[in-house]
Parts: structure tokens; sequence; C-alpha cells
């Protein structure tokens, strides 16, 4: 929930956990696009998640961050997000 | 001020799972707890075992740590071995990453919705002073608890063992509230909504809803309290629904908004997510949500936990193997549960103390050991409907109500 009435009754916390840094995304091309995920979530996320999804799987996944969760994510990223994913976390 | 949640570093550099070997002194229970294939299951994917460590978020004790934002964190197997479930050790389970610290001088509950009589906002001092005191002990279980023994593995929060809990709640009932706010005859729902928030304006907010007649039944709560304790902020605090034998998903943490509505509830949470294909499970129905191919996920099915053993474990011939463990369902009860040796003959163990028919229920059998060898243990609990848990998987694909039978092979030396 977010209105004015909670924001004057609730402290928000911050969303970075400095833990979450300790994990770093495996190096490759799409990487720094990958990166934009963490507007949103950890980046454990993804590790916690592999490997058994597929392309497709992957597509779908980033599709939904866009579509449902809002992610501010350019359309012409998703097939570098999801190669990048499938390459280092996904289905061999 | 707020102070950081997550600032303090007590993590435990061990990934929990495969490296159970691992000399780890007092975490090493905890840090045994994160395979499942030990637990006689499915196995969890390769990247969440190598991911997964334990960590301490404050107030809690080391949690098997899934995510750290928004924070999953689930209870090693060791806080199972009673049938209360610590609230340092309950499993931390939240879907958008701003969380407030909310302030319970601040915190205020909002009653309406187009079939409500009458609007109300309530302190906590008004709920205390003009509602009784109700208690319940219940499980609280993620809907996607064992989501990571699913074969073939389906995307998620890859949830073992761990994800749920058992609790006395203390509060007041959610049908003194609502009968206060005034229930009209339209009313078909009751939507609930937490002080959490996603990250983006765009991310939608995380509500969920009950079917009326549910909302308007004996058992469930508006609880401030968990184990004689105020709840823990990872758990809710100030105040949470408890949906006694609902899955945790309708257990809305840090409740701050009900509405008693007469149109089902259909943003995202409701009408797309937690949900599972028509009739696969034996289920009540949730009828003002039926308008897609598939139902909202309801009540839990019954299952158990054998919390004494682990594949591999070696037993000396002659000396019993105690199996020990919990089993639980939506509330008819526990009628049995039953430990087998080779998946054909059937033994009666022995029931705890009856903490409540939404509590979960202790079990134990002493077997006998003979030949040198590989032995398999095997668990199945029966519910008071006749209910029993399943052999295989009953697939579904965002996976939930895992209830396969474990099948632990221990050795006799």
């Amino acid at each position: 929930m977010r209105t004015a009435i909670l924001a004057a009754m609730m402290m928000v916390a911050g969303t970075a956990m400095a833990q979450e840094d300790k994990f770093v995304l495996q190096d490759g091309p799409g990487r720094d696009k990958a990166m934009q995920c963490t507007a949103c979530h950890s980046l454990d996320y993804i590790a916690m998640n592999s490997r058994f999804l597929d392309k497709a799987g992957w597509t779908a996944e980033t599709n939904k961050m866009i579509n449902v969760f809002g992610a501010p994510i350019a359309k012409e990223d998703v097939d570098a997000i999801a190669t990048y994913l499938t390459e280092h976390y996904g289905k061999k | 001020m707020y102070t950081p949640v997550y600032g303090r570093r007590k993590i435990l550099k061990a990934a929990v799972g495969a490296l159970g070997t691992f000399a780890l002194g007092d975490a090493l229970a905890a840090v045994k707890g994160g395979s499942t294939a030990e637990l006689g299951l499915a196995e969890l994917p390769d990247g969440t075992l190598a991911e997964q460590l334990l960590y301490a978020l404050p107030g809690k004790v080391p949690l098997i740590k899934k995510t750290y934002r928004p924070p999953n964190f689930e209870t090693p197997l060791e806080y199972f071995r009673s049938p209360i479930t610590r609230n340092d050790a309950f499993f931390v389970r939240w879907h958008l990453s701003a969380i407030p610290q909310v302030s319970v001088k601040e915190w205020r509950l909002h009653v309406g919705g187009d079939s409500a009589g009458r609007e109300l906002n309530l302190t906590m001092a008004d709920l205390r002073k003009e509602f009784k005191p109700a208690e319940i002990t219940a499980v609280c279980q993620c809907s996607g608890n064992r989501r990571g023994l699913f074969q073939p593995h389906v995307a998620g929060v890859e949830w073992g063992v761990g994800a749920m809990g058992n609790a006395v709640w203390r509060g007041v009932r959610l049908k003194d509230v609502l009968a206060k706010a005034g229930v009209k005859s339209g009313a078909i729902e009751l939507t609930m909504n937490g002080a959490e928030s996603g990250a983006l304006d765009k991310t939608p907010d995380f509500v969920k809803s009950l079917p009326i007649e549910v909302a308007m039944s004996n058992d469930l709560l508006i609880a401030f309290e968990m184990n004689g304790k105020p709840l823990p902020h990872w758990n809710g605090f100030p105040a949470r629904l408890i949906v006694p034998g609902w899955t945790g998903t309708y257990w809305t943490k840090q409740l701050v908004d009900l509405r008693i509505v007469s149109q089902p509830e259909k943003n995202f949470w409701m009408s797309t997510a937690y949900r599972t294909p028509r009739g696969k499970f034996p289920t009540p129905t949730f009828k003002s949500q039926l308008y897609a191919p598939n139902e909202p996920i309801t009540m839990m099915v019954v299952n158990s936990l054998i919390t004494s053993l682990r594949t591999g474990q070696q037993f000396p011939r002659g000396k019993a193997i105690p199996v020990r463990g919990l089993a639980w369902d939506r509330g008819t009860g526990i009628a049995s549960v039953e430990v087998s040796t080779d998946g054909s003959h059937w033994r009666a163990a022995k029931l705890g103390k009856d903490l409540g028919r939404y509590s979960f229920r202790e079990f134990s059998l002493d077997i006998p050991t003979r030949e040198p060898g590989s032995m398999v243990i095997m668990a199945r609990a029966m519910s008071n409907a006749g209910e029993k848990q399943v052999n295989e998987l009953i697939f579904n694909p965002a996976g939930y109500h895992h209830n396969v039978i474990q099948r632990i092979y221990v050795e006799v030396v």
C-alpha cells in the first residue's frame, strides 16, 4: 500500500541490503543490461532460478518483469538480457 | 529515525545443502537443513544450492537465505523438532521490497469497502479495548513451500521444506471487527492490504482477498502477538491476518486496510498469481474467483515432515531407528501418520499432544533394525477428511501443494 497517510505514519525502509552486493553476476555480454534487475530485487533471484530455464523461459521471466511489475526495461533490451541469462544461468 | 535493518553482518560463509559434511560446529545442523535430497525428496536446483546460505536478519537466528531483497528466508530443519516454531526462527517471505518499519503508535487499521456499513479507523488501543481477545494455534505455510523440489523445476522462490511454521497467535476475531463496520448483503469478498509496496509505483500492490463467508467465520484473527510476544517485524508487526488452514498468501502482514466488497478482486495477485489448474487438488473452491481456466489456491493439503533422519545416516544393527516428525493439514486434523520400510506395509506412529486442529501434530515411531544394508523410511499422514499424502508429485506450473511422501535411505551397519 502506498498512500500519503502511510507515508506519514511509517518510515519506509531502505531497499538495498548491504549483503546482497556479495552476489555478483557472471561476466559476459549483456551483463550490464541484466544489472537493471536490481531496481526491484536482489540479483540472487537469478542464481536461485538456475539452471533450468531455457531462452524461452528467461524471455518470459524478463517480459513478466516489464509487463506485470512495471520494470523500466526497454523492449529492445529483452533479447540481450534473456540471451545473457540463458548463457550464464540457463539450461544447458 | 529508521535504523537500517540490513547493516549487521552475521553471515556464515557456508553454502547450505550439498556441503552438509563441512565441520561448522554449532552451525552444522542448520547447514544440513538445506539439502532436500538428504530428506528423501527431490533436490533443489543447482543454482539454489550454490547460492543459499545461513544469514541472520536482525532479531532472527541464522535462517536459510533464498533472496535478500525482497527478503525470503527459510527455517532450518532443526527448528521443526518442536511443534511450536520459535519467533526468531520463523520463516520470512515478502513479495515487495519497500517494507516499512511500522510504529505501533502511528499504525491504523482502515476498514471500509462498498459493502461495509461504515468506515472504521482503528488504533492498536481501539483493537485491544473494543474487541474480545482470541487465540489460536495454527500452521502458516507458504503456498510454494517445497517448490524447489518440483521436477521439472519451476521458476519462483526455490523453497526447501522450511517455508512454514506453527505458532500460538493472539489478537481479536476478524469477524468481530467486520461486524462492527457492518457487512451488507451484497458483500462477496474481503480484500486485505499490508503496508509494504514495490520499489516502483507501477508494481501491483500485494492485495489479496478471501470469500466473505470465510472472512466472517470464527477462526480468523487479526493477530498482534505470536507465542506470547509481539509479532516480529519480519512476520508482520504490528498486526497480521491469521487465516487458519489457508496457505500463507492470505495471511496479510503489516495489515493496514480491509475492504468488504461486492465484486471479485482482480489484481495480478488474485487473477494471475497463486492459482492452480482447476479441480487438481482436494481443497475448497473460491467461487467468486472462477473467471479464468484456473482457480486460486485456497487451503493446505495434508503433509508431514520427518525431522529425525537423513539419507546416509548410519544406525548400528539392533538399535532402533527413531522416526520423529510433524504432520498437518487444512484443519480437519490429523487422523494418523503411518511409517513404512517397504512402501506396502504401514505401521501407525504414535501421535503427540493435540494442540488444536490447525496445529502441527508430532508423531513418533521406533523402527527395529535387522539386516545390515540400506533401509528406506517413509511416513505418510492422513487427515480426518481421509486425504493422504501422494506418492507422485501433482505437478502444477506455479509449484504449489507439494506433499510427496519422503523416502529416506538410512544404513544399518
